[in-house]
């Protein structure tokens, strides 16, 4: 089956995106340089096209508790107008997926999830929700991403809305240059910015505005490269490397994004308790090498010569300036100043477990 | 379009070697380092290791991904560019010049014929659609 394409896909093109596949979507890993890409959300503005994430809406009397049920956290300690990150759970704890879910009202409620599980969560909300069905949504929306410290700067000059009463994990509703969005003060890169969410039909017109408009800002159109990177440094958890049915919130250090005291409690609660109870046996943490070399996912991590886990994801910080990674280690090995080796190419390369996030905006 | 000069040899995995005499300077091509993207990271051999043709001899990093570079011609390392270790970023400036990766002493200096030239490396960037 041929790739999709976003609405923005030949905006992508013709400003020289290298074109890859991912998750089932034709996407730019990189324009010019990741390491360029990357440093311009860090000190400017970025500007990404994260269209493939899919939109499962609930709507009617009753949403909010029946979308609440599959998810970790509490919508209904949420005000309108308020995102919480979450997990789905499976029965035994591990993620089906990680998610944002926006409180329009409590009869309005969007759960926003990773392009490549969103058949998966689809179905499997379908199954699970009592009351109130899910609606597939995610053809309705294209979603574009600006992030930076000069990202506010930027949106504000083609909105009405007055975005500095957006906190973060606020949203709002309005036009941004004439297109009318969702504006989210959400991201996946440890920066401020604004996730928009616009019909598709008027992607490009939005994305061409807020390149042209903010030249004045150094704004860069960012791919899938530097988005990796960005979230990286900050040990935002990807799915199907850090997280997934196999790994619990309690492992993965998300223990904060289940609320096992709300009312009705999780799917997957029972199951967290218990471990909980029992005492988690690993944890992903960070580190750093301090021999020489990049950790990527999937090399082995050793101790005393013994394989005991795997890097899920790694690279070299371009901001930190320094190899990192994360994986799962035994609970021994999870505190900080904690050594054990990575295998690069047969070699054991020396590593420290470090205090997370590696990198934090000044 | 990838820069290609004329007076060099090439190899089908995008090195490029200049032989003077029994020894060869060996680097990764524009077209390469274009591919690869911003170079973070390089594992090079040391200074009297000896490879075989095609034997990999070493390693390019990018911030996303890994790539291993294979030896264009048999021979012994005998100078390696250490300003590679600071500055991987040489590559992707000058893959030509001050990026050069390795230089070897032939173990037989009439093995080259097995490089492409400069029109043949094109044609086979074009072949692949660059």
């Amino acid at each position: 089956m041929a790739a999709r394409r976003t609405p923005l896909n030949e905006a992508h093109r013709r400003l020289g995106g290298r074109m890859v596949e991912f998750a089932g979507w034709d996407m730019p890993v990189q324009y010019s340089s990741v390491i360029a890409e990357h440093e311009a959300v860090r000190t400017a503005v970025g500007l990404f096209d994260v269209s493939h994430m899919g939109e499962i809406e609930f709507t009617g009397p009753g949403a909010l508790e029946s979308a609440n049920a599959l998810i970790t956290n509490d919508l209904s300690r949420c005000a309108d107008g308020q995102a919480v990150y979450a997990g789905l759970l499976n029965d035994e704890g591990g993620f089906v997926d990680d998610v944002v879910a926006y409180r329009f009202s409590p009869e309005r409620i969007l759960i926003v999830v990773n392009a490549a599980n969103k058949d998966k969560d689809f179905a499997w909300m379908q199954a699970r929700a009592e009351g109130v069905k899910p609606v597939d949504r995610s053809d309705d929306f294209a979603q574009i991403a600006v992030q930076g410290p000069k990202a506010a700067g930027l949106v504000q000059r083609l909105t009405p809305v007055e975005l500095s009463t957006i906190g973060t994990y606020r949203f709002s509703e309005g036009p941004v240059a004439g297109v009318p969005c969702i504006i989210s003060r959400t991201g996946y890169t440890g920066e401020d910015g604004f996730e928009l969410y616009c019909p598709p039909q008027q992607a490009e017109k939005l994305w061409d505005t807020l390149l042209q408009e903010g030249q004045a800002e150094g704004v860069k159109p960012c791919g899938l490269g530097a988005r990796d990177s960005l979230r990286t440094e900050v040990k935002y958890p990807l799915y199907g490397n850090d997280i997934d049915d196999t790994h619990t919130p309690l492992e993965a250090g998300l223990g904060w994004i289940c609320k096992f005291d709300k009312p009705g409690g999780f799917i997957g609660r029972d199951a967290l308790l218990r471990q909980k109870n029992e005492g988690v046996k690993r944890k992903l943490v960070g580190f750093e090498l301090t021999g020489s070399g990049i950790p990527r996912h999937g090399y082995p991590l050793l101790h005393e010569g013994q394989r005991v886990g795997e890097v899920t994801s790694g690279t070299m910080g371009p901001s930190v300036k320094r190899p990192i990674g994360m994986g799962y280690v035994p609970i021994a090995l999870a505190a900080e100043g904690s050594t054990f080796e990575v295998e690069i190419r047969r070699r054991a390369v020396p590593a420290v477990v470090v205090k997370t996030p590696f990198w934090k905006k000044s | 379009m990838a820069n290609v000069p004329s007076d060099l040899k090439y190899t089908k995995e995008h090195e490029w070697v200049r032989v003077s005499g029994s020894s060869a300077m060996v680097g990764v091509t524009d077209f390469a380092q274009q591919q690869l993207g911003d170079v973070v990271y390089v594992e090079l051999p040391k200074e009297g290791d000896s490879f075989g043709a095609s034997d990999e001899f070493g390693t390019l990093e990018s911030v996303k991904a890994v790539s291993e570079i294979f030896a264009p011609l048999a021979g012994k390392v005998v100078k390696v560019n250490a300003a590679l270790v600071e500055s991987p970023d040489l590559i992707n400036m000058d893959p030509y010049g001050d990026g050069w990766l390795i230089e070897i002493e032939l173990a037989d200096s009439k093995q080259t014929d097995g490089l492409l030239s400069a029109a043949q490396y094109e044609a086979l960037l074009r072949e692949g659609g660059e």
